[in-house]
């Protein structure tokens, strides 16, 4: 059955940063630069003219060298960028995990910090209080729940973070290269709910550097170099001809 | 308008957030100290006797109840001062998050006029105990004391919003506001009379100065036993509007620009 409702659509879109911007942040420079003339633009394309369709319960890897905009693009379809040019329409709500423990504060306890975590990604109080047992069991992390965060092990924080992402069922889960902290066990575990999501119609958009992970969950691939898409389909093609292309 | 109701969509569906926001900052002011809640009322009371005591032995002032007269413009000046001044950093404090997720930017100005706010209501306490040791006389028009803590939290909320988003783009905003804030002080009625000033001075303040209308609102209600005149209600209305549209729109207008800025 062809279902054209795309939950994410992603129709010519490029990112433009302002390299010379970056450097000004108080009066006195922005004069100096207003005077010599210096105030615009060295443009950069961090994406451009990208079409990316996703269809509900789709799984996608993204795939690049390092700068080649897979990031950028996640913060597009996220919001936190919006689009120089071209459009983005979002079907759905979406878990990001952009990096694990985003929101939250070290000097709250655990307890505390799922609920501010949980709220972050739009959920209610209430709803929170429901899954709260379910998030501390999966994290493993029972009896370091009254523990200020910031005490927590990196991989400690990690889980936790995963945990309340997972645990709230997004139309949409977005995953950046987060799984290489944490041991094998927690990676095999992530890998697991991620396929167990993905089961319950999540779409799934995962980057990663290793490709075998690539393959093991997603369907789909899109493979960004410098910006912009070389080839987009079915994951074993596009995995191969970049894994050719890295020799 | 459409604007402002797709703002106010916004802030309702993520207002688990900003409660959660809040209670975080109310939480941690006083977690691990000794005294823990009791310093919102006690800090006021203690800074009020000082300055009773320097201003009655050092400048002949001819106010009654100077306590009370004190502590009304000490307390709604330190709500003004508090909640702008964290303002300033609540954008770019919060930068690490902006970047990983999306959050409505404003909702973290939001949350700490909030929770200044929560102070106020601490230090209101104080003022209560003010009010009983010098024998005030409560009366009906006590009543319309939250209309005017309304129209200083929307004043501080669209100068906060303003000061945010300024902030992200000129850093100077951090180090010249403190300046601001201490001449605003001086220019403001609350340890001296406003005959005080001379004619031309007191002339600006009483028209302009937004903390004038709003002390003066206060006093009047608490010290004078009456309603205060009409125009001095209408003044603080128009200004804290003012305020309130001006922000948001400066706001709205940058928001999108903050990601590369922070």
């Amino acid at each position: 059955m062809e279902n054209k409702e795309y939950v994410i659509d992603v129709t010519d879109a490029t990112v433009r940063f302002n390299m010379a911007s970056e450097r000004i942040d108080n009066l006195k420079e922005y004069f100096i630069k207003l005077v010599r003339r210096q105030l615009m633009f060295q443009e950069f394309l961090a994406l451009q003219k990208i079409d990316f369709k996703v269809k509900k319960g789709e799984s996608w890897g993204i795939i690049g060298t390092n700068g080649s905009g897979k990031s950028t693009l996640l913060k597009l379809i996220c919001g936190i960028l919006k689009p120089y040019k071209g459009t983005v329409n979002i079907n759905g709500t979406i878990a990001p995990l952009i990096e694990l423990g985003a929101g939250f504060d070290g000097n709250l306890t655990a307890a505390e910090n799922i609920y501010l975590n949980g709220t972050l990604l739009g959920h209610s109080k209430r709803f929170m209080q429901e899954h709260f047992d379910e998030i501390v069991e999966f994290a493993e992390l029972k009896d370091f729940m009254d523990m200020p965060i910031k005490n927590y092990s990196s991989g400690m924080a990690a889980r936790l973070g995963f945990s309340i992402a997972t645990m709230v069922s997004p139309d949409i889960l977005i995953v950046d290269e987060v799984l290489s902290v944490g041991d094998y066990a927690f990676q095999q575990k992530c890998e697991r709910r991620m396929q167990e999501m993905l089961n319950n119609g999540t779409t799934l958009l995962y980057v990663s550097h290793s490709i075998e992970s690539v393959r093991n969950l997603c369907n789909n691939a899109l493979w960004l170099k410098g910006g912009s898409a070389v080839m987009c389909g079915e994951v074993e093609p596009v995995c191969e001809s970049y894994m050719k292309s890295l020799q | 308008m459409n604007l402002l109701t797709k703002h106010f969509q916004g802030l309702y569906s993520y207002r688990f957030l900003l409660q959660q926001l809040v209670e975080k900052d109310v939480k941690l002011k006083y977690r691990r100290s000794f005294l823990g809640y009791i310093w919102s009322i006690l800090n006021p009371l203690m800074i009020m006797m000082i300055m009773v005591i320097v201003f009655s032995n050092m400048f002949r002032f001819d106010i009654e109840s100077y306590p009370v007269y004190l502590i009304i413009g000490q307390t709604l000046f330190n709500f003004v001062n508090e909640s702008t001044t964290l303002s300033i950093n609540s954008i770019m404090d919060n930068a690490p998050l902006l970047k990983k997720t999306y959050v409505p930017k404003y909702i973290f100005t939001i949350s700490k006029v909030t929770s200044s706010l929560v102070n106020l209501l601490f230090a209101l306490g104080a003022m209560l105990v003010v009010f009983i040791v010098c024998k005030v006389h409560f009366n009906i028009y006590f009543l319309f004391i939250p209309v005017i803590l309304f129209q200083i939290y929307v004043f501080s909320l669209g100068l906060g919003l303003f000061l945010a988003q300024g902030a992200v783009f000129f850093r100077d905003v951090q180090h010249i506001y403190g300046a601001i804030m201490t001449a605003w002080m001086y220019l403001t009625p609350i340890f001296y009379p406003i005959t005080a000033l001379p004619e031309t001075i007191r002339k600006v303040v009483v028209t302009f100065n937004p903390m004038y209308f709003y002390i003066t609102q206060f006093r009047t209600i608490v010290m004078d036993g009456t309603m205060p005149d009409f125009s001095v209600i209408l003044s603080g209305c128009i200004v804290s509007l003012a305020a309130f549209i001006v922000g948001t729109l400066a706001f709205s207008k940058t928001q999108d620009k903050f990601i590369l800025y922070i």
